[in-house]
């Protein structure tokens, strides 16, 4: 291999990619904590709603607000280990497209969430729901994902931002929050009619376009302004 | 004809909010030259440092950095310019190795040249052990590693010896040392030491140039009244 050519886009991708995961299943810090506490709010929505059940718009309301507050978690962590040890200045001294930065820490929120929701969502429909998840899996996964994508994008956007603020843990959720709110309602209402005994097994086609255009629109937004963020 | 400049500078001026720090600073240096910058805590050392790595914007001034316009061709300079700096920019749950694997594939350097610098520094034995684990001499080693492991023309060092013991002083000198072919500038807050390593010195008080000459013609007075 012909030494100090600059990588290429993916390549740096999937480098900043796998230190993030490994330096996860090292320090195993950020998932656990996000899986707690979903199982947490799972078990005190369980017995705060005192209803053995639930099903349809409030299950669906109490599933996207579980794993927002767990997303919340790991949004305001993605750039510790950057800001506390450096690696900010690591990154930005290198010949690389600073954007594959966005691109590998929302990759690595992404792979958090997926494994949050493997735990939760079984969780989930032990502890609370009412009708069984079988039927209608493909596509709440297939809301589950659209939603997953948002919540990385907007939330490494956002934790980019925080992260050089001083009040870094407030700035996230008061950023990132109000830009989340439409893609929540969005997996609210697109997952609520599949939890519903004998409801449609796909969700609502309006609602999956919804989510699908505001990934795109911020994934765009997030590609186009993550440069400007990493200078001082 | 005129030797190539590594470093031109012009009226460099740079604020953090209300205070300026670096004052209309104007230097240059010749490709393969040795710049000492001294003076005292605040005095604008790091910064500037941190200015010619890319790593912070100067808000006015005339900046060449190995023959590229900054900021404006910023990452023309990037991955050729070697940076320590107070952080040795390790992440502390990976092994040496690991973090020089890292930069290796950021820089486009192979695995055999991560080898080579931990050999240079004594440090292949321990390259497997997480850096939360190791001494700040090693972890400092582990950073001159970093640093020279993409093979810069400018290494910009700030207390590049600091923690080190002389045994491991003597181990980094052939990578960072002035045999090692790179420019260099480098910061000090031991003025002697500094001046056996320079071609130029800058002597830097409340971000302003209070002098630049060669070490030669540093007197003592002046040191004194730099850290004074």
């Amino acid at each position: 291999m012909r030494e100090n050519r600059a990588p290429g886009t993916w390549q740096t991708v999937v480098t900043v990619l796998r230190k993030d995961l490994l330096l996860e299943l090292r320090g195993l810090e950020t998932v656990p904590a996000m899986v707690l506490l979903a199982l947490t709010t799972l078990v005190v929505f369980h017995f705060g709603l005192g209803r053995d059940t639930i099903d349809g718009q409030l299950a669906a309301g109490v599933l996207t607000v579980t794993l927002l507050f767990a997303a919340m978690l790991g949004i305001n962590r993605l750039f510790v280990a950057e800001r506390e040890q450096g690696g900010f200045d690591a990154f930005l001294l290198a010949p690389v497209d600073r954007s594959t930065l966005l691109v590998a820490k929302a990759l690595a929120l992404f792979a958090f969430l997926v494994v949050l929701e493997v735990i939760a969502v079984p969780a989930f429909g032990l502890l609370l729901l009412g009708p069984p998840l079988g039927r209608v899996l493909p596509g709440l996964v297939a809301m589950l994902v659209l939603g997953d994508v948002a919540l990385a994008v907007i939330g490494t956007l956002v934790s980019a931002i925080a992260v050089h603020t001083r009040a870094r843990d407030l700035i996230g959720p008061i950023i990132g929050l109000p830009l989340l709110l439409p893609a929540l309602i969005g997996m609210a209402r697109g997952v609520g009619p599949l939890l519903v005994a004998h409801g449609s097994s796909w969700p609502p086609g309006k609602w999956v376009l919804i989510l699908a255009l505001y990934d795109v629109v911020f994934a765009l937004l997030s590609y186009a302004v993550f440069d400007f963020l990493l200078e001082d | 004809m005129d030797q190539p400049q590594a470093i031109e500078l012009r009226g460099l001026v740079r604020r953090f909010g209300e205070r300026t720090v670096l004052r209309e600073v104007s230097v240059s240096v010749p490709t393969g030259a040795t710049l000492a910058v001294l003076g005292r805590n605040g005095a604008g050392k790091s910064t500037l440092l941190r200015i010619l790595a890319t790593l912070l914007r100067p808000h006015a001034g005339d900046i060449r950095v190995l023959g590229e316009e900054l900021p404006r061709r910023g990452f023309a300079v990037r991955g050729r310019v070697g940076f320590l700096g107070h952080e040795p920019l390790l992440y502390r749950d990976l092994s040496g190795r690991e973090n020089l694997g890292y930069q290796a594939r950021l820089h486009g350097m192979t695995s055999t040249r991560v080898e080579e610098v931990l050999d240079a520094v004594g440090m292949r034995e321990r390259a497997d052990e997480p850096v939360r684990l190791l001494s700040r001499g090693m972890v400092q080693r582990l950073a001159v590693c970093r640093v020279v492991l993409h093979r810069p023309g400018l290494l910009l060092l700030d207390e590049p010896l600091a923690n080190l013991d002389p045994a491991a002083t003597e181990l980094v000198a052939p990578l960072i040392g002035r045999g090692c072919g790179a420019t260099r500038i480098l910061t000090s807050h031991d003025p002697r030491a500094a001046l056996a390593e320079a071609d130029l010195v800058l002597g830097l008080e409340g971000g302003r140039a209070a002098f630049l000459t060669e070490p030669s013609r540093v007197d003592s007075d002046s040191v004194a009244r730099l850290y004074a």
